[in-house]
């Protein structure tokens, strides 16, 4: 009896421990992350890194102003490849969904979603820049709109299936359509959660370098236009990481510094909007 | 919900001595015989089901409903949980077509047209809905009211706005929305929202308007300004109500029809359903023997 209550302590509190330094390994690697990331960063982040361009090896200064710009053009059109049919996939599995022809979507989106991100690279890469037989911020911006797609179905899914039917059957009891009702009612109580989806969506794919690698590849000087590679925040990471000079190493860790701080503002913002709104309004 | 029916049928065959009674009184299954035998000409029929039969995918629902809901009256629906009386609401502005793998069979005419062949969209306008729990949208209180005008009509601003009052005092709900018209309908209490709900499917002029157990998530101080907006509405609408609570029956309707088990067991004058029903099962039900 007491051996038996002295065991269930002892268990106890080994698990206890257990989960407790498991739980410190994880977040004090995050935290070691973010930490190194600031020293680091920080440490050769200054004004001219935001504004100037690459400067060739050997001399010292610049930044990486083309590659922040380049970043945000091929997110941009990530952003409007990606999220109006993922949206609209959304709106059709939500409200038109059961059907099996939805079931397989949802399966096949969900293929598309663990699909390995060079994978998609190489999509792009055939069949625009094989294609065009040059490289484009055009090209980047397909490779990470069609990666956006999977989870901007799914996410807006997810949240205009959260409206209550209720609400949809208010609409309709005044003599609304299907349709009307979607787009009048169920898809403005959904806009916080369909908002955030797009932004925590953006947020990962900002990072994602192998897709850029061979689409939009990379540039030393502004790349105006779509249509001439450019540079991009995490392709210039890979690239001045692995390079053999230090001070393309602290570039490197300025730029990765910049990125993951963007990351992290869009992922609380969105966050801070759901928890505010709720995951719908009712 | 046809599960909710399901188990209501269980409980029905558990009791051999009802099932029995039900099957000596009722030989002709279906027909609201009561109904029949008396007549009932105060009014113009608005509405009219005829021999009406609705299934939820195998399992039948409503069972050869026949009635006529007359203009300008209330109408009550009474009966235990799952008889058909809310099913049966939902194919009066044929709402219950939402649901999948749901089957109507007969007519229903609303001012001799059958609704069947008109227009879905126009039904429901024609047909207002109240329903059981309130569902204001995640808009303003003016936009509540609205909401139904600016997807029916292309009223310009004034005269939307002149409609929305005119709507919000109808429902009796003006004086204590008229200062914060514009902030989230989530704001008012139970009561008003369900208040701003009938107000809402004022806004359209319905002719007709269901109410769904539009009491059952009150309290009675709430409840009771909703029978008063009835009283009031019913000069210039035609009112249908399923209701839990034979007491709110007994006030506010005109006619009363009794439901059990997907069957219209009997229609008549409220007094007469509660004073002198022509059925065994009306008599049990209103008096509190079963149910």
């Amino acid at each position: 009896m007491t051996w038996n209550k002295a065991r269930r302590k002892i268990v106890n509190a080994v698990m206890l421990s257990l989960t407790g330094v498991c739980t410190l390994v994880a977040a004090g690697t995050l935290v070691f992350i973010l930490g190194y990331l600031f020293v680091n960063g920080a440490k050769s982040l200054n004004w001219d890194f935001f504004t100037k361009l690459p400067v060739p090896v050997g001399e010292s200064g610049g930044g990486m102003a083309n590659a922040i710009v380049g970043s945000a053009k091929v997110l941009l059109l990530a952003t409007v490849i990606g999220v109006p049919i993922g949206f609209m996939g959304g709106v059709y599995l939500a409200e038109f969904g059961g059907t099996i022809f939805s079931a397989v979507v949802r399966y096949v989106t969900d293929l598309l979603n663990g699909v390995p991100s060079i994978v998609m690279g190489i999509f792009a890469y055939t069949i625009i820049v094989a294609q065009q037989k040059h490289f484009s911020t055009m090209a980047g911006g397909v490779a990470l709109g069609v990666m956006m797609i999977p989870i901007a179905i799914r996410s807006s899914e997810e949240f205009l299936r959260a409206v209550p039917l209720s609400l949809r059957e208010g609409a309709m009891a005044l003599g609304a359509s299907k349709s009307k009702a979607i787009w009048t009612v169920v898809v403005p109580a959904a806009k916080a959660g369909l908002i955030t989806g797009i932004m925590l969506n953006l947020a990962r794919v900002a990072g994602e370098t192998a897709p850029l690698i061979f689409t939009s590849f990379g540039n030393s000087f502004w790349s105006p236009g779509w249509d001439k590679a450019t540079a991009a925040l995490p392709v210039m990471i890979y690239t001045y990481a692995i390079g053999p000079y230090d001070s393309w190493h602290q570039q490197a860790w300025a730029a990765g510094f910049v990125l993951l701080t963007l990351v992290l503002a869009v992922n609380i913002i969105a966050r801070m909007i759901l928890a505010k709104r709720g995951h719908v309004a009712r | 919900m046809w599960l909710v029916e399901m188990s209501q049928g269980d409980r029905m065959q558990a009791s051999p001595g009802r099932q029995l009674q039900t099957m000596s009184t009722l030989p002709n299954i279906g027909l609201p015989s009561g109904a029949e035998s008396r007549p009932m000409p105060e009014a113009a029929a608005k509405l009219s089901a005829d021999n009406l039969n609705f299934f939820y995918g195998n399992f039948q629902a409503l069972h050869a409903i026949s009635m006529k809901v007359y203009d300008k009256r209330v109408t009550a629906f009474i009966g235990p949980s799952g008889c058909g009386k809310s099913t049966f609401l939902r194919t009066l502005n044929r709402m219950n077509e939402t649901v999948r793998h749901s089957r109507v069979e007969g007519d229903i005419l609303l001012d001799g047209e059958n609704i069947f062949r008109l227009d879905v969209n126009d039904v429901r306008r024609r047909v207002g809905m109240v329903f059981q729990r309130s569902n204001p949208f995640p808009k303003s209180i003016y936009e509540n009211v609205a909401y139904g005008l600016r997807i029916n009509t292309s009223l310009g601003r004034s005269a939307l706005r002149d409609a929305v009052e005119h709507s919000l005092r109808r429902a009796a709900l003006w004086e204590e929305v008229k200062d914060k018209l514009h902030q989230s309908a989530y704001g008012l209490s139970g009561g008003q929202q369900q208040r701003l709900c009938i107000a809402r499917a004022l806004a359209v002029n319905p002719e007709v308007l269901l109410l769904d157990e539009p009491c059952s998530a009150l309290d009675p101080i709430a409840t009771a300004k909703i029978e008063d907006l009835i009283f009031q509405l019913k000069d210039s609408c035609t009112i249908v109500i399923v209701t839990h609570n034979m007491q709110q029956a007994a006030r506010v309707a005109d006619f009363t029809g009794f439901f059990l088990l997907g069957k219209l067991i009997e229609f008549d004058n409220t007094t007469v359903i509660f004073k002198t029903p022509a059925r065994k099962e009306t008599e049990d039900y209103v008096t509190g023997r079963f149910g």
